[in-house]
């Protein structure tokens, strides 16, 4: 029997592991990942196929770690089913594996809606290594010029820029009118457009891509889509970057509940007993829209790893709660988004903002009852800690609200009660 | 103890899972609010400190790319302090980078900052509650406080007029 079993070896399963050994240092522990390629950092496979970095450096931890955790990692191995009664995990290849304690860290699988023509070649998707590694040797091997990326969200608009990286000729096509939708409000979003398009990145927004066509020469290799307004745009390559979808199949028909994501408490616990979730899978608690939901993004997949692991070893640890919040650096435009980024009408929220149209800079706070709940940095972002700190202490900001968005705001226009509670100055 | 106490309550998502760890030492640059001046040498000297030449005017005026300060002062007329990575214990930065570059070092208790490995993602800056860490000039990664390596005192304490920043040792959080 293993004490602790992990399935999935990416930001939550890893700091999962850290987390348990903090507690107990010698039971066993396993890891196991249907991914051939463990501990690389999921957000920098666009990196991998821009060519800026290469396998070795999107390894985010040593080749040392599972040894120095003791840790057994089990690479290439898809858990097929689990026995939550007897506490079995089942592996493809007929292990059976029995835990104490089970992570559900399986992440998100990357969301395809039905197209003609989707089983083409040259249609990728764009959440793994493996796919990053399949999309940048296609490019080579079919000497790529085209390519057509569909979801201009957070995954969308970084392939774009790898892709662009690498000389090709991209397409984004949008269902939303804007882009970046789920970050950014209208102003801002034109603004990171405005850049992008300057660029040479061409967007259809407001459509969808219908079908897939295929080439005269060869039916069976992309050569071209047809948007849901009529309008053909040629291409080599199809991206679909919608979003990513929690992968609870494992759980599907147990007493593990399951909304959108697994249902956790503040413990990472699931609704059955020695079962843990986190990470993508999970839905967990957003302190700025006080619930549970689904958050897919990999710094709080670490926090909630952390939680998961303390917990699984028998500390009882909390967890703070993350919200929708995420940094960009693409195009050479920085963005921090974070929270209700782009509230709908709510005359309970106050709304500063300040904007210089010559410099893309635009900078937007939303507060409610004197405390900030979403804010939207674009190319100013050097303060965004000290606001995102004042966000996440639920920090009444009625005395200095008139301060928070000049350029030089830090911590010398705060209270010096705030100053020396956070330990700023002596 | 006050001082924790109020850490945890601000900013809650410092101080989550290390409380064990507590009680840990390391030498660390202490801001006295009381005795800075504003002057802005610490930033000069830090510059200077992490300029290919070592040399105030080299750095200044020649060197390529442009070296940057990693301290800031904090100005609001009349209070003035400067401010750098305080190496938290259980530091946001580390949790949240995505590439592995920023580290813990658990024997010294300093947060590392390997620039090889850091993609400049900025997701560090969004999460920092000192807004300590900077972009460099180039756009390309973070730069942030080494705490002088191989000084014995880091630049911008010892060159610092009246004292208002000290090396000292201080329990670590």
């Amino acid at each position: 029997m293993i004490k602790y079993v992990i399935i999935g070896a990416s930001a939550a399963g890893i700091a999962a592991v850290g987390a348990i050994r903090k507690i107990d240092p010698d039971s066993t522990i396993m890891v196991i990942t249907e991914e051939f390629c463990s501990d690389y950092s999921r957000p920098m496979i666009s990196d991998l196929v821009s060519g800026k970095v290469d396998l070795q450096k999107i390894k985010c931890k040593t080749e040392e770690f599972w040894n120095e955790n003791k840790a057994e990692i089990r690479l290439g191995k898809k858990v097929v089913s689990l026995n939550l009664a007897e506490k079995i995990v089942n592996l493809e290849d007929g292990e059976k594996v029995v835990y104490e304690k089970l992570l559900l860290a399986t992440g998100g699988k990357p969301f395809v809606p039905k197209m003609e023509g989707q089983e083409k070649d040259g249609v990728f998707t764009f959440t793994s290594i493996a796919e990053a590694q399949r999309l940048a040797s296609r490019i080579d091997s079919i000497q790529a010029k085209n390519a057509v990326v569909i979801g201009a969200g957070l995954i969308g608009i970084s392939v774009t820029e790898a892709l662009m990286k690498r000389g090709l000729k991209v397409t984004v096509v949008e269902l939303q009118e804007k882009i970046l939708s789920l970050l950014l409000d209208a102003k801002a979003s034109d603004i990171v457009e405005a850049v992008i398009r300057k660029a040479g990145v061409n967007f259809a927004t407001g459509q969808s891509v219908q079908k897939i066509i295929g080439r005269p020469e060869n039916e069976g290799a992309v050569g071209g889509v047809i948007l849901t307004k009529g309008d053909q745009v040629p291409c080599d390559l199809v991206i679909v970057a919608i979003g990513v979808i929690p992968r609870t199949e494992l759980v599907v028909g147990t007493n593990v509940k399951i909304n959108r994501g697994i249902v956790v408490d503040n413990y990472m616990q699931t609704t059955v007993p020695d079962v843990y979730a986190s990470g993508d899978v999970a839905e967990t608690y957003d302190f700025i829209l006080n619930q549970s939901r689904s958050l897919p993004l990999w710094p709080l997949a670490v926090l909630e790893g952390r939680v998961a692991g303390a917990n699984m070893a028998g500390a009882k640890t909390s967890y703070e709660g993350g919200t929708n919040m995420s940094s960009l650096k693409y195009f050479g435009i920085p963005i921090v988004s974070i929270g209700l980024a782009n509230p709908k009408d709510d005359p309970t929220l106050e709304v500063l903002v300040k904007q210089e149209i010559e410099n893309n800079v635009y900078k937007k706070l939303v507060l409610k009852n004197n405390v900030i709940v979403g804010m939207t940095l674009v190319n100013c972002i050097d303060r965004a800690g000290i606001l995102f700190s004042l966000m996440k202490g639920k920090i009444n900001v009625k005395k200095f609200k008139q301060d928070l968005l000049r350029d030089d705001f830090g911590w010398a226009v705060l209270p010096v009660t705030l100053q020396r509670k956070m330990s700023v100055v002596q | 103890m006050h001082k924790r106490h109020g850490i945890t309550r601000v900013n809650t998502y410092l101080c989550t899972l290390t409380r064990e760890r507590e009680g840990l030492m390391m030498k660390k640059i202490i801001a006295k609010q009381e005795a800075c001046m504003g002057c802005g040498l610490c930033e000069v000297y830090c510059t200077t400190q992490h300029s290919k030449s070592k040399d105030i005017i080299k750095a200044y005026n020649s060197e390529q790319p442009k070296p940057i300060a990693r301290i800031r002062r904090e100005v609001n007329k009349p209070v003035s302090f400067a401010i750098q990575c305080r190496h938290c214990e259980d530091a946001p930065c580390v949790a949240a980078c995505l590439s592995g570059a920023m580290t813990k070092d658990q024997k010294t208790g300093e947060v590392v900052h390997n620039k090889e490995k850091c993609i400049g993602c900025w997701t560090c800056i969004m999460v920092c509650p000192y807004s300590a860490l900077i972009m460099d000039k180039d756009g390309h990664a973070v730069a942030k406080c080494d705490l002088c390596q191989g000084l014995t005192e880091p630049a911008c304490v010892a060159n610092c007029p009246n004292q208002a920043l000290i090396f000292k040792e201080v329990k670590s959080q």
